[in-house]
């Protein structure tokens, strides 16, 4: 039961993916896009909720939609699938429109919007008969074959309400697989999970996506959306302040490097003396404070990754030992400033 | 159509696996003996009192006649004597016991006294949760993101709650009945029963009088309860799609439905109260014979203000349903 969720797939679609990595980009390039989301805004009791959102995501890519809490997140999930009406703009699953044709879009589409509630009082199996029922050609064949994808098999016939969070998440996913979707739709979907959880949701996610679906990922969490995905969508406040490559934004950020020295008070002068480093201390560091536990004493810079082997030997010809030398990811605040403060423009895919 | 039928199926099964008709018929099957066991006292004691029933149906009738010469009994009350003294009068005119005890006469008194209470508050507690649970449980996002129509889904959960409705009261009847027969014996299928008396201010008018078999009242009976059972469900229904919480709902058609047959009680000089739908569902005064609670009111006229009030609710579920923002 707590076996990997994808132990049995897992190398072949590494294997897969590694050798038609390049190939499956051009191909994802040359077909049209699974969702197309066109100056979505929402306005709800005169405020505006979401202004002007657009992105597209194409076959067989695993997309982010990364933005702090209270971003829109969510309100634009639920406009993707017809939970909420957009007050303008539209979205285009498989070119049918979600608003006009929920029917015909959503189709194409399984979903997690939120939490995967189903209902407590039935089994995993009945509530996958249920959903299955709502949909053309779903048969018994196809249900336990997801119960199976998702590792239920063994628990599919216990009530829902006696099952754990992981395991709920999982029949969520069921659910959103049962009809063969184009696209997968989940938000959030690592909360609440495990470490372990969260490693094989991973695994899973890319094993899918290797099989030609697309699916949406939205985090909070940066680092969550680098692990997973090939591009992202960055909101805040309710506005898309970039689309592109998740590695070139990340790239481009400030990446901080940590410096640890024998001797902390002189490495410091050292490095504050140094044109080419600036110490980031204090509000200038925008670092995950977990980072710092680490390394205990260590001295934040901004420094290019090119000039740190020329920094080292002055600090050893200096007589200063150096401990350890780190660069460490940057957060999804650092990315924020860099992407709002106009320095470099992430923005058009 | 054959979509439409998984989907009917699906809210059937959410509804029956909820056990809420296990529950309803635990009640029934806890309250029908009490009812009945009350039923049989009340007919023991008379058949000590009495030498045989027209005995007591003549000191029944001088017993109201008696009471309405009293001031201290306010007029409502007298109309009410008045008709039910006529009435016994003609059961005794024509030699007729309005009292045998059985079976079918016990199950046409108990949905005579549950329409206005027992039935609508049955019918409550699948009706109030039906569209709200979805909501509360948050089952709703994965119900609606499924590639089917909105208002399939509210037609299925209608057509789901119309068919327990049926059920709710076929079940009370068919308990009623075999609980009492227990007790009573199983016949008076035949036994007639007068209907058509007709109040023209103090007076009856029994120009319209006429006998039909006890079964045939139970069946006219049942589908006038139906009606107004419906009414409270579809009610409740559009209640349970403009309320998230299933304990809000409830409580606000508990009320809907209470203050109406306390209004029925008391409101018979505020004549704009009979366009309220909850002093209009006592659809079975009209085939007694009894007067309605407000003045003027009618058999017509009472089905016209449910069906009203019925088709609006049924309106106005669907309107906000189709249109509604799912935000949390």
């Amino acid at each position: 039961m707590q076996k990997s969720m994808t132990a049995e797939n897992a190398s072949v679609s590494v294997s897969s993916s590694a050798e038609t990595e390049r190939e499956r980009e051009s191909r994802v390039l040359r077909e049209p896009p699974v969702l197309s989301v066109e100056h979505l805004s929402k306005t709800i009791r005169g405020r505006k909720i979401i202004d002007d959102i657009s992105f597209d995501v194409r076959a067989g890519e695993i997309y982010g939609f990364l933005g702090p809490n209270g971003s829109g997140k969510t309100t634009t999930i639920r406009m993707l699938v017809d939970l909420i009406k957009p007050t303008s703009g539209r979205v285009l699953v498989c070119g049918e429109d979600v608003n006009k044709h929920p029917e015909r879009a959503l189709r194409h589409v399984g979903c997690i919007v939120e939490n995967p509630e189903m209902y407590g009082f039935m089994t995993g199996w009945e509530n996958l008969d249920l959903f299955a029922r709502m949909q053309e050609g779903i048969g018994e064949a196809r249900i336990e074959e997801v119960a199976r994808i998702v590792r239920l098999d063994s628990r599919i016939h216990d009530k829902v309400k006696t099952y754990s969070l992981g395991m709920r998440q999982r029949l969520g996913i069921a659910q959103a697989l049962l009809g063969a979707p184009k696209l997968l739709i989940l938000d959030e979907p690592t909360n609440g999970l495990d470490p372990k959880g969260i490693k094989e949701l991973r695994a899973f996610i890319a094993e899918l996506a290797a099989g030609g679906m697309s699916v949406f990922v939205s985090s909070h969490l940066l680092s969550e959306i680098q692990l997973l995905c090939d591009r992202v969508a960055i909101i805040d406040g309710g506005r898309v302040i970039a689309v592109g490559d998740v590695h070139d934004m990340i790239a481009q950020s400030e990446a901080h490097t940590l410096w640890l020295f024998e001797d902390p008070e002189a490495g410091r002068r050292l490095l504050t003396d140094d044109p080419r480093v600036e110490v980031a201390d204090g509000d200038r560091a925008l670092l995950d404070e977990s980072v710092l536990l680490a390394l205990p004493g260590a001295v934040p810079t901004l420094v290019r990754q090119e000039d740190i082997p020329d920094v080292v030997a002055r600090c050893a010809s200096a007589g200063v030992g150096v401990l350890a030398v780190q660069r460490v990811v940057p957060t999804l605040e650092s990315l924020f400033l860099t992407l709002t403060g106009g320095e470099r423009d992430a923005s058009g895919s | 159509m054959r979509r439409d039928l998984e989907l009917i199926r699906n809210e059937t099964v959410k509804v029956w696996k909820k056990k809420r008709f296990a529950v309803i018929v635990l009640i029934l099957l806890a309250l029908v003996p009490v009812f009945v066991y009350a039923q049989m006292k009340i007919a023991q004691s008379s058949q000590g009192k009495y030498a045989d029933w027209r005995a007591e149906l003549r000191q029944r009738i001088a017993d109201n006649t008696n009471a309405l010469t009293s001031d201290r009994i306010p007029e409502e009350w007298k109309k009410w004597r008045v008709a039910l003294v006529q009435q016994l009068q003609y059961y005794l005119d024509r030699d007729v016991n309005p009292n045998t005890p059985n079976a079918v006469r016990f199950t046409n008194t108990f949905l005579q006294n549950a329409v206005g209470l027992f039935i609508p508050l049955m019918v409550l507690a699948v009706a109030s949760d039906i569209v709200s649970s979805e909501r509360s449980g948050g089952t709703i996002k994965m119900l609606l993101t499924r590639p089917v129509r909105r208002w399939r889904i509210l037609a299925a959960k209608l057509v789901t709650l119309s068919m327990y409705v049926s059920l709710i009261l076929v079940t009370t009847a068919a308990v009623s009945y075999l609980v009492s027969g227990l007790v009573f014996g199983y016949g008076g299928w035949r036994e007639p029963v007068f209907v058509g008396f007709k109040l023209n201010g103090s007076n009856m008018d029994t120009t319209g009088v006429h006998a039909i078999a006890q079964g045939v009242y139970m069946l006219m009976q049942l589908g006038l309860v139906w009606f107004s059972a419906m009414t409270v469900a579809v009610i409740a229904f559009m209640v349970s799609v403009l309320v998230r919480s299933t304990a809000a709902s409830l409580v606000t058609m508990m009320a809907a439905v209470i203050s109406g047959s306390i209004l029925a009680n008391m409101a018979s000089s505020w004549h704009s109260a009979k366009y309220l739908f909850n002093v209009n569902l006592d659809l079975s005064v009209y085939l007694q014979g009894s007067p309605p609670p407000i003045e003027g009111m009618t058999l017509g006229f009472s089905l016209a203000v449910l069906a009203v009030w019925s088709l609006a609710a049924i309106g106005v579920s669907f309107a906000v349903f189709t249109r509604q923002d799912i935000l949390a």
